[in-house]
């Protein structure tokens, strides 16, 4: 298994640890993950699939969770609110 | 992990549905702790199925949907036991909504999953056990701790300290904690009134027995103590009483071949859990005696249990942190002022949008509960978010069929 993947945020290429999950990708790169509906950029509370603050696009399929999706090789994060 | 073991362990043919990748729940995360390791390699020896995925939907009895990553479990069992575990419950403040205001829990989860918390200042906030625990494990990864604000008295403290006696493994782990954190300023009597910043949190002023200070910070670890997770029980139609799934002295709850064990049936940590876990798991497989010889050591942990709850009561103060424009419900940003003219949780609901986003008032309803008093008591499925395609569609014929199980 690779030790570290390439992927990207919102276009540009990150390189992580592999068992990073994309929430963590997200602060590390410093990114909010969403803009709430009153435009408050918004990372992620609860760390644990409950609050759904850190809902990011992956691969495509919006509002995905990133605090409980693995980081893996080639992967396209977008913030999609 | 504890009750599928015992099951499996029994003859019986048993799944494990959880919500995150990796086995151990919140506190575990499938990491190499000696504890979780002996009970991954339990789960593995007796030939457990593991699955990954979030149930959402009873459409049958004895039936449950769950939605995996790019996938739709349909599950069907005879016994079920129920282990949906606990989350944190946030109070709101002005400042609170900031990115890098994050739960107790919530940063070191971060932080066991990939975020390097080296050389980063994080102020600790809130209630309960929980914010020991954390300050030791980021000091230990190398973070910068300023101040643990611990909302109760000082008194109250010392009445916990005293109920701990009975209980001397919780005392070693408490002494191990305080080693970890010396050099931190622990303060009781203290609490976060207000977090700025421009687009993520610069600064949190705290109140210390009355006193205001100000400490800039890269991060705020600020959890309420733990509320149960009862939504798939209350979907499910167990009984619920004070927010906690009610259930008998063998875990079971009041619907027919539903077991519920751990957190859910009142916050009292890992070890009670795993003992409660063991007795579901035993009775599940028609093991009652042996279920029955785990009652005393269940009994000692649950009194430790409810010395827990009183002592991390929430103090009344923490109802005027929020100014009107607060945010309160984060997923539909409605703020204090919206909601407090409004009698219950029903009528918030139905005028605000308060509760009705994707989290579905798992965060603003603990908070709405202390805040006003309310009590968000109903669910409907689906109890998360699904794709469309998989509420409208029935799964693959390729059905996985359980005895036992846990979210």
């Amino acid at each position: 298994m690779l030790s570290q993947v390439t992927m990207t945020v919102n276009g540009s290429p990150m390189l992580v640890p592999t068992g990073t999950t994309v929430a963590a990708a997200m602060a590390i790169a410093g990114q909010a993950c969403r803009n709430s509906v009153s435009g408050e950029p918004r990372g992620p509370l609860c760390g644990m699939g409950i609050c759904f603050e850190c809902r990011v696009a992956i691969n495509g399929r919006p509002h995905r969770l990133g605090c409980q999706a693995l980081c893996e090789e080639g992967m396209d994060v977008r913030t999609s609110e | 992990m504890a009750a599928a073991a015992h099951a499996a362990e029994h003859g019986q043919r048993v799944g494990i549905i959880d919500d995150n990748a990796a086995l151990g729940g919140q506190i575990w995360r499938g990491q190499s702790e000696p504890t979780a390791s002996k009970w991954a390699e339990r789960l593995r020896s007796s030939g457990v199925t593991v699955l990954c995925g979030r149930i959402f939907h009873e459409p049958a009895p004895h039936t449950l949907l769950a939605e995996g990553d790019d996938v739709l479990h349909e599950l069907r069992y005879e016994r079920l036991i129920l282990a949906t575990g606990a989350r944190e419950r946030f109070l709101p403040f002005p400042g609170w909504t900031l990115a890098n205001v994050m739960g107790v829990g919530g940063v070191q989860a971060m932080v066991k999953s990939g975020f390097p918390i080296r050389g980063k200042r994080v102020v600790i906030a809130g209630t309960g056990p929980l914010l020991l625990a954390a300050a030791a494990y980021l000091r230990r990864h190398g973070a910068e701790i300023p101040i643990i604000c611990e909302q109760v008295s000082w008194a109250r403290l010392a009445r916990f300290s005293t109920a701990l006696l009975g209980h001397p493994r919780k005392i070693v782990q408490g002494l191990q904690l305080k080693r970890q954190f010396a050099g931190a300023r622990f303060c009781a009597n203290s609490w976060p009134v207000a977090a700025s910043g421009k687009s993520a949190i610069e600064a949190v002023t705290t109140s210390r027995s009355g006193k205001m200070e100000t400490f800039s910070c890269d991060y705020l670890a600020c959890g309420f103590h733990l509320v149960p997770n009862i939504e798939l029980p209350l979907l499910l139609g167990c009984q619920i009483e004070n927010s906690c799934v009610h259930v008998d002295d063998f875990q079971r709850t009041t619907v027919a071949d539903v077991f519920c064990a751990g957190e859910p049936t009142g916050i009292g940590g890992v070890e009670l859990s795993l003992v409660e876990g063991e007795i579901a798991g035993l009775t599940a497989a028609g093991r009652i005696a042996e279920a029955s010889s785990l009652f005393p050591k269940r009994e000692k942990l649950q009194r430790f249990a409810r010395s827990l709850g009183q002592a991390f009561r929430l103090r009344p103060e923490l109802r005027s942190l929020p100014a009107p424009e607060t945010i309160v419900c984060r997923c539909e940003d409605v703020r204090y002022s919206n909601l407090r003219e409004h009698t219950g949780w029903r009528d918030a609901k139905l005028q605000t949008r308060c509760g009705m986003g994707p989290c579905q008032g798992r965060i603003c309803g603990p908070a709405t509960q202390f805040l006003f008093k309310w009590n968000p008591d109903s669910v409907r499925p689906p109890i998360f978010p699904v794709h469309v395609e998989n509420m409208a569609s029935r799964p693959d014929p390729e059905l996985c069929e359980t005895t036992g199980g846990r979210e």
